[in-house]
């Protein structure tokens, strides 16, 4: 039923006009997002994975007002974001990750207040709000401390706050522990799973390109590349995909003149990918079955490469993600990497 | 294809709550920053030395071209106009600054307008403090030019209701065309710094601030007398001196009601102006992705 979904798209998509500086005439398109459907029903915790450039932050945008679609429609608390974008602000807030956003001249306390007073939150609730969540958030002995006096860090947990402040009724959280150390980080990911634990009928829609965040925060995921929905289940009906094969990390010694194209050519090796590391190299296999291991072995032997230590494990979402893709996310945002996947 | 929603408008009075909520706050926020960026003591010599070293120029212009004719009735002319002038900067500017500092220096725009925030409303709030700031600029520069220019402006004589009248209509008319620039530096992400300043030195040029509309080309007075600014200054130059103000020809011709009807006129005007180009450039910074994207100049 569409009125119990607090997200719906259909067929989105976004192409950005790229115009040369000096030639004016030259436009260059820029395909952003392409034909992406999502129903995202209230009360869930909804993850977009995917690697910079992939369309994360262009779908936040054009769900949060700031950007119009250029194909398809999309409906947030049952309103449409082209033509109904003032009855949407009331019920959704942002935050945005790896930004120092924030008027350095207000003390933490200002700065959350004002952006209480903007969403109509009378002065007492707003300050009652600001000091439980800055406890709940670590930055409770910060609150008179000015903004621009904040590392980029404890800015960022303000930022948070923020988003939380208002209670919306949809939260969008584009990359909130981009550029925070690994504690800061964990502070925010309690924090949100705790918000949503207390608060069953909120929804937040989560980007991210930490696989580990994720898996550990959101009821469903959806895949997302170069600007198209790959994907979307919960994490771990994504995983159970992949169980059916095999997947091994191998630490090998120098792998001399061995490829993961060699590997790959063996009946039953779906996938291999071959990274250099110090004093050798790892060696990531996905086989078809566990029969596959000694034809394995035996290339290795006819290269000189000893095995050095080697793994079976279950599949991550990081192995959902190459099996989509065709490559992992590092080198997705590198553009390139070692590994040869197919 | 766009698919039917059921269009559920928000009610009148919500508007109004949230664009007085709006500006209630960003006045505050303006305030802030306009009082808080160094300490009382420096903030109070810069508003004083500011203003002062801006007229002193004019001054030491004027002294230089008319061989110190201060007590002609021009020099009053061009000292009272120079001085309202900073409504112009201070409010005029003032307004359209907020997109600029808020999208480039403090990156929160895309945060303000994600918020039930009545943009209009915010923008003119933020221009409020810096409309009292201006305001104490423009006492000092005509208190010094009483004490030590022998400007001839006695409070008896001043013609407070037309004074009054003409200040808050011409700072209404500003605030809008403020609104009007703010709008499009919202549409405008590159080059943005150079409009309200390179809009504020050529009104200076046609607004007769300094000398008669008479001066200028003939092609280019039609837009001096298209701007309110030109009867406003002449408006307060009128309420403060009376017939000493008519050292310049220009508009002579016109009673205090013409000219304070022209100036409602084109107050009204330009109010409808600022909303459609408000709705104008708001839909293509968001066609265009322009509302959060930063240059870093």
């Amino acid at each position: 039923m569409a009125a119990d979904l607090a997200i719906e798209t259909h067929q989105l998509g976004r192409i950005y006009t790229i115009r040369n500086r000096r030639e004016r005439r030259i436009r260059r398109e820029i395909v952003a997002l392409q034909d992406v459907n999502l129903e995202i029903p209230r009360g869930e915790l909804f993850g977009l994975l995917g690697p910079n450039g992939a369309g994360k932050t262009t779908l936040i945008k054009i769900l949060t007002t700031l950007l119009a679609p250029t194909t398809g429609w999309a409906r947030v608390a049952g309103y449409d974001v082209v033509r109904e974008p003032h009855s949407i602000r009331p019920r959704i807030n942002m935050v945005s990750g790896g930004e120092a956003s924030g008027y350095g001249l207000l003390t933490v306390r200002e700065n959350l207040w004002m952006f209480a007073q903007f969403y109509g939150l009378p002065t007492r609730e707003a300050n009652r709000r600001i000091e439980e969540l800055l406890c709940r958030i670590g930055l409770a002995d910060r609150m008179h401390t000015k903004v621009s006096d904040l590392s980029t860090g404890l800015r960022q947990k303000m930022n948070v706050v923020r988003g939380f402040l208002t209670d919306p009724e949809i939260l969008f959280l584009d990359e909130p522990t981009l550029g925070l150390d690994v504690g800061a980080a964990r502070d925010v990911r309690r924090f949100i799973r705790e918000w949503m634990d207390a608060h069953p009928n909120r929804t937040v829609l989560l980007t991210t390109h930490y696989m580990m965040e994720a898996d550990e925060l959101c009821d469903r995921v959806a895949i997302i590349s170069q600007g198209r929905v790959l994907a979307c289940d919960a994490p771990e009906a994504l995983k159970r995909r992949l169980q059916r094969d095999a997947r091994l990390d191998i630490e090998i010694t120098a792998p001399n003149s061995l490829t993961a194209a060699a590997l790959e050519a063996l009946p039953g090796v779906r996938k291999a990918v071959l990274t250099d590391v110090e004093g050798g190299a790892r060696l990531n296999l996905v086989l078809e079955e566990d029969s596959v291991l000694p034809g394995v072995i035996q290339v290795l032997t006819e290269h000189a490469v000893q095995v050095r230590h080697l793994t079976k494990r279950e599949p991550t979402l990081e192995d959902v993600f190459v099996d989509l893709v065709g490559r992992t996310l590092a080198d997705s945002e590198t553009g390139g990497g070692h590994g040869h996947g197919s | 294809m766009m698919r039917p929603s059921a269009h559920r408008y928000i009610g009148l009075s919500e508007r109004w709550r949230a664009a007085w909520r709006s500006f209630r706050i960003a006045t505050w926020l303006g305030w802030q920053i306009e009082s808080n960026w160094t300490d009382p003591f420096l903030f109070a010599v810069y508003s004083m030395l500011k203003p002062l070293a801006s007229a002193a120029i004019l001054v030491v212009m004027y002294g230089v071209i008319t061989q110190a004719q201060f007590q002609h009735p021009v020099f009053a002319y061009i000292y009272l106009g120079n001085a309202f002038y900073i409504y112009v900067g201070a409010v005029m500017t003032g307004v359209s600054w907020a997109v600029i500092d808020d999208r480039e220096h403090y990156r929160t725009l895309k945060y303000i307008y994600v918020a039930p925030v009545r943009i209009p409303a915010y923008w003119l709030g933020r221009g409020v403090a810096r409309f009292l700031t201006g305001s104490f600029a423009v006492l000092i520069t005509l208190t010094a030019g009483v004490l030590f220019l022998r400007v001839p402006l006695h409070p008896a004589r001043v013609d407070w209701p037309l004074f009054l009248l003409s200040l808050v209509l011409g700072v209404g008319a500003l605030a809008l065309m403020g609104l009007v620039l703010a709008s499009i530096s919202l549409r405008v992400a590159h080059h943005f710094f150079l409009i309200g300043e390179a809009v504020a030195g050529a009104l200076y040029l046609l607004s007769g601030a300094i000398f008669p509309l008479e001066v200028l080309p003939a092609w280019l007075r039609p837009l001096g007398f298209m701007m309110p600014i030109t009867y406003w200054l002449e408006l307060i130059r009128r309420s403060l001196l009376g017939d000493a103000a008519r050292a310049f020809p220009t508009l002579a011709g016109f009673s205090n009601g013409q000219l304070l009807g022209i100036l409602t006129g084109l107050s009204v005007l330009f109010a409808l102006v600022a909303a459609v180009v408000f709705q104008l450039c708001d839909r293509q910074a968001r066609d265009r992705g322009l509302i959060d994207q930063t240059t870093n100049y």
